[in-house]
């Protein structure tokens, strides 16, 4: 096709206009680059040199000291056993329970279905930030400050989602499902073996964003949890960071140790992530 | 499609088991929506509903944090809200964030997106450098800023400045007057990538054969991207800038981490205003009703948002 053509032709021509967008890019990226770098860097100096200037990328050797120091402190594996198990907990129960509501609400036909859909849509314009005084008072209530639940429940109602998933459902045409209905399938056998592999990308983007939202919720997590055993890795090391005394070596070793794990997620599923981002974030925020 | 009968087994009892009597694709269609729809509608109503309502009573009333020991106040708490300096103070530092980063954001964003799709190659590295950093959370961009980034001296910044011949020593978190903008820096580097990955999905969905014609009549790289590409990114530019202005407005994480809403509060979001009164303060009647104020601003912004997506979906 010509147009494959010419847009190969583009690809492999290098005009002067093109190495100067190249040169800016590449101005753009070791910018945003740095700082990362500069963390990673400052993890591996050996403990004090943190602050020597003039600015060297190296220490005088190059240790994990500062690594194995935060890990033998202790918290620090347990916060991110909880900012898992959290994580995937809520992950779980969103993708579920929104999948199901989405497909009730494109899907099924009931009196009020179009009223509680109303009501779905406008939780969307609700930021959860104004939820945090009446809902932690709720928490205090059913005693669930300093739980797993505490932190979890409140995450996995998400309004755009369900809005997210209804949009998909709505563009399924029904025929594969009323085939099996002629058939006799039942309404869960349905949904779980044609819907929901039907839409395994959906909802793979829908997990996803939600796995990395909630592993970097910093407020919610921070307010229904005092005890530090208790803590997300986030709020675990804000907390504590005080107690580092000012060994920025070791808070530099915990701060990667926090933010590696996403960055690994990132580099497994880019594909996943930069789709769902360009679909999700458009409706969701 | 309606009457047509999917199953001839007779029911032995007039029970809810769909597959044990004659149904109907039409009733299929109809059946177990509420079961559908309930676990996500309880815990909807449980954890969202509730305490949006309760908010309100809570907002009318004295109360402290354990909800107890108060009484009703009425419209109290709304009126000293309004008269409360710090919350016109908080409010006003949260808009000004909100007006101070969201053109960098998504600019910035319109640029990397651009760039990456003009040049066509390693994509994964734009993405990597510009997108990763949004993926980190606020604890982790909050303490790397604040302890090897913004220091006075030895700070990667200060360092920097001096690497080019400035003078360092700036109190990039502690002085009055950069406080903001460094918090303002550091969000455009640490959410730019998301405004990025819009745009990209924006420009990647412009048809191929626009440009070819504007080639093909001799129009230049400035002129299609003057004519075609930006005229073609309007209403994804206006989507971001709305999803923009609603999460800078909802900024606490890396003002609450990097600077504690100080120096002098001149950094204090609206946001930890209400929880310094609710959690710090312990009056969570009167954090209901300036989180209340605040939820009033949202609503306002987010119903804008609204009638552009309508408009988008109308001419779409």
């Amino acid at each position: 096709m010509s147009s494959a053509l010419t847009d190969e032709g583009r690809k492999a021509r290098w005009t002067p206009g093109r190495f100067v967008v190249l040169a800016a890019a590449l101005l753009l990226a070791v910018v945003w680059v740095l700082p990362l770098a500069w963390a990673l860097a400052t993890s591996f100096k050996p403990e004090g040199e943190a602050t020597k200037t003039p600015l060297h990328w190296l220490g005088s050797q190059f240790t994990f000291d500062a690594y194995r120091k935060v890990w033998e402190a202790g918290d620090i594996g347990r916060w991110m056993f909880n900012t898992a198990y959290i994580s995937v907990m809520t992950t779980i129960l969103t993708v579920l329970l929104c999948a199901m509501a989405a497909y009730g609400f494109s899907r099924t036909e009931f009196r009020g279905r179009k009223v509680l859909y109303a009501v779905v849509l406008g939780g969307i314009m609700v930021p959860p930030q104004v939820l945090m005084a009446p809902l932690f008072a709720e928490m205090v209530q059913l005693g669930l400050v300093d739980t797993y639940w505490g932190v979890i429940l409140p995450q996995v109602a998400v309004p755009a989602m369900v809005f997210i998933l209804v949009k998909f459902f709505d563009g399924v045409p029904r025929e594969l499902e009323e085939a099996a209905f002629v058939d006799g399938a039942g309404r869960w056998r349905v949904f779980w073996t044609i819907v929901m592999p039907l839409s395994r990308p959906v909802l793979a983007a829908v997990g996803i964003f939600t796995f990395i939202s909630t592993w970097n919720n910093f407020l919610w997590p921070f307010l229904v949890t005092t005890d530090p055993n208790g803590m997300t890795l986030p709020v675990g090391l804000v907390n504590v960071q005080t107690s580092y005394g000012l060994r920025y070596e070791q808070m530099m070793a915990s701060v990667v140790i926090a933010g590696l794990p996403l960055l690994v997620v990132f580099v497994l599923f880019q594909r996943q992530i930069v789709r769902g981002v360009a679909h999700t974030g458009l409706a969701g925020g | 499609m309606t009457t047509t009968p999917t199953s001839t087994v007779p029911a032995p009892v007039p029970a809810k088991q769909p597959a044990a009597r004659p149904v109907t694709v039409r009733r299929k269609w109809t059946e177990h929506g509420l079961v559908f729809i309930a676990p996500f509608f309880l815990t909807y109503a449980l954890f969202l509903l509730w305490p949006l309502v309760s908010g309100i009573g809570m907002s009318l009333r004295s109360d402290n944090i354990t909800g107890e020991g108060g009484e009703f106040v009425g419209f109290d708490n709304y009126a000293e809200a309004l008269q409360d300096p710090n919350v016109w103070s908080s409010l006003w530092n949260t808009i000004w964030f909100t007006i101070l980063s969201t053109v960098p954001l998504v600019l910035t964003g319109l640029v990397m997106a651009l760039l990456s799709h003009h040049l066509r190659f390693v994509q994964w590295l734009w993405r990597l450098s510009w997108f990763a950093p949004f993926l980190l959370p606020s604890g982790v961009i909050g303490l790397l800023f604040l302890w090897v980034i913004y220091p006075s001296d030895f700070g990667f910044a200060d360092q920097l400045l001096a690497w080019f011949g400035l003078h360092p020593g700036i109190g990039w978190l502690t002085d009055e007057r950069y406080a903001m903008l460094s918090i303002v820096l550091a969000t455009v580097w640490w959410t730019v990538g998301f405004n990025f990955l819009l745009y990209l999905a924006a420009l990647q969905s412009i048809p191929q054969h626009l440009y070819e014609a504007a080639e093909l009549d001799g129009a230049g790289a400035w002129h299609r991207l003057r004519h075609i590409t930006i005229p073609m990114l309007r209403r994804t530019t206006g989507v971001v800038l709305v999803l923009q202005i609603l999460a800078s407005l909802k900024i606490f994480d890396q003002v609450y981490i990097m600077t504690g809403g100080g120096p002098d509060d001149s950094t204090r979001p609206i946001l930890q205003y209400v929880y310094q009164s609710g959690f710090t303060g312990y009056r969570i009647g009167y954090a209901s009703a300036v989180s209340y104020l605040f939820f009033a601003l949202i609503v306002i912004v987010s119903l804008v948002q609204l009638r552009l997506s309508q408009r988008k979906g109308e001419s779409a």
